[in-house]
């Protein structure tokens, strides 16, 4: 019997080509593959309790898709067997209103009532409030509790993390989230609506093309649409400036944090000269209204492109010279080499995507395994570190400034010669009914997955939506076991991670 | 240490020189709308209609509602006549909601400078403390680098603090999340009085994107929050944030 319908990035199928296996063989499907090095891409289910899962084998660009239907109270937790399901689970059940049974850390994600459902999965009596659950404690005489946030000392999302320490030494750090809930996937069941773009556009800011471009690979894919070339490269090269500007920031934030100051000072000012590149782009550093289904908005004519290379070259050579400085410090490296380190068994096992994975030596990238756009006409390296510390996160994303240049100077001379030619196809307003696409982009926290699922009606019955943050905050949580808690915001500015990316 | 100054030499002193001299903005960057109806073809509301937020008003008299505008181009897109268009002026922080509205007829009122009794406490030193409840980190990060030495907003006498509890004023980012209501309101509370409360951006003016959503209080005023600044955009330039807060501390004039 088949088992899976195969889907590529960007790709739309129809749901009836999707088998439809029982709930349990569904399950033994996901872990039996994941315990073969598949990796559990997204694992879904709409208002209906029809459930999705996408699988990614260890080879090969093209994605699994199985189908089931979630029982309508409660579902036996695959998470023991596959702990990559474990808050895909989480959320199946607050979103729903179903138990996960033997799920071992079940605990609600974003603390909103179950949509369409009276049910909670919780018990919970009255208001539901952010931060209201059962928190891991460790007892003893010689153990304290530190609880940080929501509301942190610098200008930085909300969410509360809870320590359980011995000392200075922490114990277990526990990520409570949920605090910046706009109900952005509840609001897209029915849609696409008009503030769908600009809810992909915001669904985390910080990755405004990351997000936009994976939703326009969704609706592209259902609408079968070719996107020109140069719309294409428009994209990768909004995408690549995206990266630069946050890894910038981040490598000065860290030097920031271990109280190097020269690279904090100016890497947060090269920070800046990114997003301004950006922003010839579109008029908008963080990348609004840039892009649209079926191509991009703003065109970059020869002139424009020249202008880019130009800042491109100024800008590269002033964060090399940067970063550069951070690495030539022994006192820096002192403080990141082996601080916060991520088991790398522990990041397959959980999941871990984007840098954090890549520097546990997992080689996730999805411009590489499923390339979409222009990232099919050309090789990027491989960017692997093993060891899974700071330093190793840093040097990930230093190595990736690095290829971010290069593949910039790449696009923008193929952009400057290529003949002017338009930059978007027209989308028609219909959606085809009861389909499924999927979109896929490597963001520079990681993979963007973004599933859309068509109704009757072509409206979309659901759409879901993972961050890499997602499965990352995980990682940050484990990296913080017995290191002392004083290098919590080192850790945490390592990873970086987006509060409403995973809170939706 | 040598490699330590000769990079500083290399990177030399990059503050811009606002409000001396405003650093150049994009060609492309989306400013105050200036708003010609008489363009406008008979019954046309193309513009009204494909507005994500409803920000554009179309009954009687053409009007934008900058608490809400995105700055997106769906507007302009659709118009067929350039009845609506976006201008580079980044001057847009406003004392009052009502002062956001952009009309053809009436020339757009930026922040007027706190009253003399508020300038002789916060005039020389305002320390900020930003709340993100609900927001994107769009606005937050465009809040965060006038701190960089790109910005250097210490040399106004303005710094971003920790503490509520050393703040003179509360910047809000988005829309207010009801699950991050509580959280803003204990750190209002904590600030001490007198305070002054500055929304940055469409969320935090109105809900922006999020508006329809009930999982959102429309912003500060949805929140009945009293906001003394309103900076509009989606996010807006850090130059029409820090434009924003001179003007209330009267270190830019009209």
């Amino acid at each position: 019997m088949n088992t899976h319908a195969l889907i590529a990035n960007g790709a739309a199928i129809p749901l009836a080509e999707i088998p439809h296996l029982p709930f349990a063989a569904f399950q033994e499907h996901i872990a039996r593959a994941c315990g073969d090095g598949h990796r559990l891409v997204c694992l879904t289910a709409t208002p209906d309790l029809t459930g999705f899962a996408v699988l990614e084998a260890p080879e090969g660009p093209v994605l699994q898709v199985l189908r089931t239907t979630f029982p309508p109270v409660e579902f036996p937790s695959l998470t023991p067997a596959c702990p990559q399901a474990h808050l895909f689970e989480r959320e199946i059940a607050e979103q729903r209103g179903l138990k996960a049974i033997g799920h071992p850390w079940f605990k609600p994600v974003r603390y909103h009532q179950a949509w369409g459902s009276p049910r909670d999965p919780w018990d919970r009596q009255g208001e539901i409030l952010p931060g209201v659950t059962n928190f891991f404690r460790v007892e003893g005489t010689q153990v304290h509790e530190v609880a940080v946030g929501p509301v942190h000392a610098g200008v930085i999302e909300p969410g509360h993390f809870r320590f359980q320490c011995s000392g200075e030494t922490v114990f277990n750090l526990e990520i409570a989230l949920g605090y910046q809930h706009r109900g952005i996937e509840r609001t897209l069941q029915g849609g696409p609506h008009a503030c769908t773009f600009k809810h992909m556009e915001t669904a985390a800011g910080d990755t405004t093309i990351g997000h936009a471009w994976a939703h326009c690979l969704a609706m592209e894919g259902l609408l079968d649409l070719d996107v020109p070339l140069r719309a294409n490269l428009i994209r990768a090269v909004a995408l690549e400036l995206e990266r630069l500007a946050n890894h910038t920031g981040d490598l000065g934030a860290i030097a920031g944090d271990v109280g190097f100051l020269p690279t904090l000072s100016y890497c947060g000012r090269l920070r800046g000269d990114w997003l301004n590149m950006t922003a010839v782009l579109c008029g908008s550093r963080l990348g609004r209204d840039l892009l649209r289904a079926g191509g991009v908005r703003f065109d970059v004519d020869r002139e424009r492109a020249e202008d880019l290379m130009a800042r491109l070259e100024a800008t590269a050579a002033d964060t090399a010279n940067a970063v550069e400085l951070m690495w030539s410090t022994a006192s820096v490296l002192s403080r990141l080499e082996g601080t916060g380190r991520v088991i790398p068994a522990h990041a397959e096992n959980l999941g871990l995507v984007g840098p954090a994975g890549r520097a546990c030596g997992l080689d996730r990238d999805v411009r590489r395994s499923h390339p979409y756009g222009p990232y099919a006409e050309t090789e990027l390296p491989r960017v692997l570190e093993d060891l899974g510390d700071v330093a190793a996160r840093a040097r990930v994303r230093a190595a990736e400034i690095h290829s971010s240049v290069d593949f910039l100077r790449w696009a923008l001379d193929v952009l400057r010669t290529l003949p002017p030619s338009p930059v978007a196809v027209e989308a028609p307003r219909l959606l085809p009914a009861e389909h499924l696409a999927l979109g896929m982009t490597e963001g520079w926290r990681g993979e963007i997955v973004h599933l859309a699922v068509t109704d009757h009606r072509g409206r979309f019955a659901h759409y879901k939506i993972v961050d890499p943050s997602f499965h990352n905050w995980t990682g940050l949580a484990l990296a913080l076991r017995g290191e002392g808690i004083s290098d919590f915001p080192l850790c945490n500015k390592s990873f970086n991670l987006s509060y409403c990316g995973f809170d939706l | 240490m040598l490699k330590i100054l000769a990079s500083r030499f290399r990177q030399g002193h990059r503050t811009n020189h606002y409000p001396a001299v405003a650093p150049p903005m994009p060609d492309r960057f989306r400013g105050l709308p200036v708003l010609q109806p008489g363009k406008c073809p008979d019954a046309c509301h193309a513009c009204a209609d494909v507005c994500p937020t409803e920000a554009i008003t179309q009954n009687g008299e053409l009007a934008v509602d900058l608490g809400r505008c995105l700055f997106c181009t769906a507007c302009t897109d659709a118009c067929p006549d350039g009845g609506i268009a976006f201008t580079g002026e980044f001057r847009l922080a406003t004392r009052t909601r009502e002062d956001l509205l952009v009309r053809p007829d009436l020339a757009y009122e930026v922040a007027q400078a706190l009253d003399a009794k508020a300038m002789a406490i916060f005039g020389r030193s305002l320390k900020l403390r930003v709340v993100s409840a609900g927001g994107c980190n769009g606005c937050e990060v465009d809040v965060n680098v006038l701190g960089t030495i790109g910005w250097d907003l210490g040399r106004f006498g303005i710094q971003i603090v920790a503490s509520p509890r050393h703040a003179d004023a509360v910047v809000i980012c988005g829309p207010i999340t009801r699950n991050m209501e509580m959280g803003l309101r204990k750190t209002l509370d904590a600030t001490p009085d007198p305070k002054l409360v500055i929304a940055v951006g469409a969320c935090a003016i109105s809900g922006g994107p999020y508006l329809d959503q009930e999982e959102q209080w429309g912003g500060a005023p949805g929140a009945g929050i009293h906001v003394d600044l309103f900076i509009p955009g989606c996010p807006p330039h850090p130059l029409t944030i820090l434009d924003g807060l001179l003007r209330l501390l009267g270190k830019v004039k009209p």
